[in-house]
């Protein structure tokens, strides 16, 4: 089937965990905005979400650091942080190996990743899913761009990831639903936590919004860490998800700074029916 | 000894809870077979989250190791500037990138936009 879904979102830690020190006003707003799209995730009636992330060395570390990672397991656990820290239980999520390993063998054709049979999942997963799927119950393909460890993905093959999951999906019988999520600009768990580059995520999301592939691609890191911390070398996913819906147009439902949240929050989907 | 030991052990025990509970109940004992100078030792162990920055520990994995010692979120944050106002800039790692222009510099300025 076509790919039914494409959006991305924000993951940050104390979406969840620091509810109670945001504004209400924006912060219910945000959260409203994210239930807008568990509606429309809904509506597409996915059999399986592909999560792309930028994890947090929650199961890769550099002794054996893979560019791209794609969840191969019926069954994945999370979150790995402190639960009272978090905002979130430790739940299981349900995958389906034989799903992902069909899944992986089509990505396989066009860019090369590593397969994982185990998978932790931290907040950079759980946050979305917690938003998305409160119940936990919509299969889940983990997929991992290296956005924390340098050297880091070149841009150029987080969209041709992106390129080849859009290929996988649309090869597959079942309905694939894909969502990007990370920051944009953020310096998070840093002394600069809290600081958002506005003008920069702003520019970004027009980018992304108009889907410009060479607008995208058309950052160096040394630029990112400069004008949108490290942090914001997880705009990878935002463009592998952009690729997966190359030639759709996206909207921005949200996009406000919230500081004790560290990161711009972003809700975010492609229009896949007009592309 | 080296950051990439020191950061290699805070990632096994973020992700254990099993390797959680032996170091809650023996740190010296878990730690005994890395490779860590006394000094990354010390600051495990205490733990001092500023002297683990300024070390170039990853703040997703420094963070996560925080969120274990039940360390608050802004205690995280005044921790990791206290470490470098002592210590100085960060010596390696991710932080160290492209020169690091001090504590004054990274402070944590909300945007004039935010938190509303």
């Amino acid at each position: 089937m076509p790919l039914v879904f494409a959006g991305v979102c924000s993951h940050a830690p104390g979406i969840t965990g620091r509810t109670e020190l945001a504004d209400p006003t924006v912060r219910d707003q945000f959260y409203a905005a994210f239930d807008g799209m568990r509606q429309a995730l809904e509506a597409s009636r996915p059999d399986a979400l592909v999560v792309i992330t930028a994890e947090h060395f929650a199961n890769f570390f550099m002794d054996n650091m893979p560019s791209f990672a794609i969840g191969m397991a019926d069954l994945y656990e999370g979150p790995i942080e402190d639960t009272g820290w978090l905002g979130i239980d430790k739940v299981q999520v349900p995958g389906d190996r034989h799903l992902s390993e069909r899944f992986i063998t089509e990505v396989m054709n066009g860019s090369d990743v590593a397969y994982a049979q185990e998978w932790l999942f931290d907040h950079g997963i759980m946050v979305p899913l917690h938003f998305l799927t409160p119940r936990y119950d919509l299969t889940i393909i983990p997929a991992n761009i290296n956005c924390q460890g340098p050297p880091l993905t070149p841009l150029h093959r987080a969209w041709a990831f992106g390129e080849s999951i859009r290929a996988a999906a649309d090869a597959l019988p079942e309905r694939i639903a894909v969502v990007g999520t990370g920051g944009i600009s953020h310096w998070p768990a840093t002394p600069d936590s809290g600081k958002i580059n506005v003008d920069w995520d702003r520019d970004f999301l027009d980018r992304w919004s108009r889907n410009d592939r060479d607008a995208l691609l058309d950052y160096t890191d040394l630029e990112i860490y400069a004008d949108a911390g490290q942090g914001g070398f997880e705009v990878r996913t935002f463009i592998a998800v952009s690729a997966a819906a190359s030639g759709a147009t996206g909207t921005v439902h949200f996009y406000e700074p919230i500081p004790i949240f560290a990161v711009g929050c972003t809700v975010a989907t492609y229009d896949l029916a007009a592309s | 000894m080296s950051l990439y030991t020191l950061q290699k052990f805070l990632y096994e025990l973020n992700r254990s809870e099993q390797l959680q509970q032996a170091y809650l109940a023996d740190r010296e004992g878990v730690l005994a077979p890395y490779a860590l100078s006394d000094e990354e030792r010390r600051a495990i162990v205490e733990p001092d989250i500023g002297l683990l920055f300024h070390l170039g520990v990853n703040g997703q994995i420094l963070m996560h190791f925080a969120a274990f010692h039940q360390i608050a979120w802004a205690d995280y944050l005044q921790r990791m500037r206290d470490g470098l106002a002592i210590h100085g800039p960060v010596r390696e790692g991710v932080y160290a990138m492209t020169g690091y222009e001090g504590v004054d510099a990274h402070r944590a300025v909300p945007t004039d936009s935010g938190g509303r």
